[in-house]
């Protein structure tokens, strides 16, 4: 049992600030959903979390178990426990997904301890066999020509195979078609479970008919501005985020 | 020591004088044909006039002139141990030089050897297949700078590797040839001749190293590559000297029609390293794959050249060259592609590779056409680039520490020149090398 804490986070790219004082705090067996219109944040606040060396947390924290991450490295981060499904993730030409994720895992022994092949190539071929992947998928250049769909399933296949605490999947539906969608959300599915917390980071309400959601939050500029259970992602599907800024627009008049 | 060492132009010949010559050619067996001798004095005339390279030379720009140097070097002695071989692949026949006299072997099969195939030593080859070593033997003259290494090379040339493959014939396994460079100041001149007859195919994997990387060796060596009539040959390098060497390696390689040659030059070692490749796609069809990977530490420097000379129209060449640069390193890529009048329908293409793993290396590339036909196909290109952002943290966001997803982005960037090969075993054994050079 583990849990994530977001507290008053405030995120800049360059000088300009994008996450303006974001709290959440999420427990292992928890799917959170954040939605919100483009350019609220959505994205910054998964990158800044992951690490990425382009985005500044100016003040907050974030916490696994009550230990704050945010002076480690992105590769420490990850060997904290947080993983990252990335909108876009980058193409690797030459490095094969199986040489990738074995260094992935080799990186999580002690210094000097090798990383055994044969159980290695066992465990990855269960993954495999439990996400429906075909084994010559291994074989290929990490993301190198892939489709959307065989990215977004080469993404869930790390995650199964690195065994996150805390997955923060950023717009992991976004150009997907509804057999590729299905696949992600049948992967989320599979790996769901007390040792989990996820936190879906959406556009469109689709994604969460296939990963039903604990809790739903809206985000707009920079922060959690609405919270509840699942029906609010079908209350934002009806009506739109244009009620939401009235809404906000008539607390704060 | 008498008058003529005295004054003779010491600075032009530096340790390899012509006491030093006289003595080599002492040292060679009565049995070795007067054609030979006769080239070989001739070459340390050549070698002896000719000046160093100047800055001013055009085959020479951006190469460091000052730290050439002909002097502190030695003629070593034989040798009685060489170091563990690095290429443990499976081989149809294998010859180890140390010092430039044989060392040890693996024979051919008898089978292959009663085929007609030859894998022996240049000294033998001279004596029992002297017709074909003198046709091929050092033929083409050097285009890219060199004259003087490689006057200096064929002077003092003591014996190499002599590989034919006869008609028809296909081998499965690789020949290996290594030479290895033993005492802190040896100076060797190895040489591989392969000739491959009509639709003949061979594949031979050669290895330059040395006793220590502290041995401030000297090496001028050579190869000729000719591909008869529908033969395939795969040449694979591996120049592993001593990262305090001198090298200079120069190849040549003639392809007639319908042949094909891949060459793999691997650059890892000496302190200079100048390695000039030319390929001359001699009659309709003929294809010539050069593929070149460097690693270049800290004050290495590597120095390509290379020539891609299209003689007969529907040939093709296709030039890949890439290095990772690492500290103060510097690599020198100059190639050009030549397409004579007549060579129609020529498909010719280079391309030169760099990426820059720091702020303090230096890379410099000089591509260049010279056509003269109407109806080809010529690109090239150059680019260096440093590690993608992007992708280094999405290496990180899975755990892989920076200094480790450099690494994997490095070897990636080499794949596409591995996965050339057709040989898996050798791609990994490469690759191993490769890695060994990371880790150090």
């Amino acid at each position: 049992m583990s849990q994530l804490v977001i507290q008053n986070l405030h995120v800049s790219i360059g000088e300009k600030p994008i996450v303006k004082g974001l709290t959440l705090t999420i427990n292992s067996g928890e799917v959170h959903a954040i939605m919100g219109p483009n350019g609220t944040g959505k994205s910054t606040l998964s990158k800044a979390i992951a690490g990425h060396p382009d985005y500044t947390i100016t003040s907050g924290d974030v916490l696994i178990d009550g230990v704050s991450i945010l002076a480690q490295e992105a590769d420490e981060r990850a060997r904290a426990g947080i993983f990252l499904a990335f909108q876009y993730p980058s193409e690797i030409p030459g490095v094969s997904i199986a040489n990738f994720l074995r260094a992935a895992q080799q990186a999580r022994l002690a210094e000097g301890e090798e990383i055994d092949a044969s159980a290695y190539y066992k465990r990855l071929y269960s993954k495999m066999d439990l996400l429906k992947i075909d084994r010559k998928f291994t074989s290929r250049a990490v993301n190198d020509g892939f489709s959307g769909g065989e990215k977004k399933r080469c993404e869930i296949l790390q995650m199964a195979m690195l065994e996150p605490k805390f997955a923060l999947m950023d717009e992991t539906d976004s150009g997907l078609d509804i057999d590729a969608l299905r696949i992600v959300a049948d992967g989320v599915n599979t790996m769901r479970g007390p040792n989990l917390g996820v936190l879906l980071i959406t556009h469109y309400q689709r994604l969460l008919d296939y990963i039903v959601p604990d809790h739903v939050h809206v985000m707009y500029d920079g922060r959690l501005v609405k919270s509840g259970d699942k029906s609010l992602a079908l209350e934002l599907e009806a009506k739109g985020y244009d009620w939401i800024k009235k809404e906000l627009q008539a607390a704060t008049a | 020591m008498s008058a003529t060492t005295l004054t003779a132009p010491t600075t032009l010949t530096g340790s390899f004088t012509p006491a030093a010559f006289a003595a080599h050619l002492a040292s060679l067996p009565p049995s070795l044909p007067t054609w030979w001798l006769d080239r070989k004095r001739a070459a340390y005339a050549r070698f002896a006039a000719l000046p160093l390279p100047s800055r001013t030379d055009e085959m020479w720009r951006f190469s460091n002139i000052g730290t050439l140097t002909l002097e502190g070097f030695t003629l070593p002695g034989a040798a009685t141990t060489v170091p563990h071989a690095p290429i443990g692949i499976p081989k149809a026949a294998k010859l180890v030089f140390a010092n430039g006299r044989l060392f040890s072997r693996q024979v051919l099969s008898p089978e292959l050897a009663a085929r007609g195939v030859i894998v022996d030593t240049l000294q033998n080859a001279l004596v029992k297949h002297e017709a074909l070593v003198r046709e091929h033997l050092l033929a083409q003259p050097p285009k890219l700078g060199s004259p003087k290494f490689g006057a200096l090379h064929e002077a003092f040339l003591a014996d190499g590797a002599f590989i034919s493959v006869p008609r028809d014939v296909q081998l499965d396994l690789p020949i290996g040839i290594f030479s290895y460079a033993l005492g802190a100041t040896a100076a060797v001149f190895p040489h591989t001749l392969v000739i491959a007859g009509e639709n003949a195919r061979v594949s031979v994997v050669e290895y330059f190293g040395s006793d220590s990387d502290d041995s401030a060796q000297f090496a001028a060596g050579a190869n000729d590559l000719y591909a008869g009539h529908g033969s395939q040959i795969s040449y694979i390098g591996k120049q592993d000297w001593s990262h305090r060497a001198l090298s200079f390696q120069s190849n040549s390689t003639v392809v007639r029609r319908d042949a094909r040659v891949q060459s793999l030059n691997l650059h890892l070692g000496a302190r200079q390293a100048r390695h000039e490749s030319l390929s001359q796609l001699a009659a309709p069809g003929a294809f010539s794959e050069m593929l070149a990977l460097t690693v270049a530490e800290a004050g290495q420097e590597f120095d390509q050249r290379t020539l891609q000379i299209h003689q007969a129209p529907n040939t093709k060449s296709d030039l890949l060259y890439k290095n990772a640069l690492r500290g103060t390193a510097k690599t020198i890529f100059s190639g050009l592609i030549v397409v004579d009048p007549d060579a129609q329908k020529t498909d010719a293409y280079q391309s030169n590779r760099n990426l820059m793993l720091s702020d303090d290396a230096e890379a410099c590339s000089l591509p260049g056409l010279e056509i003269q036909a109407n109806d080809v196909r010529c690109t090239h290109g150059a680019t260096s680039s440093r590690i993608d952002p992007e992708q280094e943290f999405y290496l990180q966001s899975r755990g892989i520490a920076k200094e480790q997803a450099d690494e994997l982005l490095t070897f990636g960037f080499f794949e596409e020149v591995l996965n050339r090969l057709a040989n898996d075993d050798l791609h990994e054994a490469l690759r191993t090398l490769i890695q060994t050079k990371f880790k150090k």
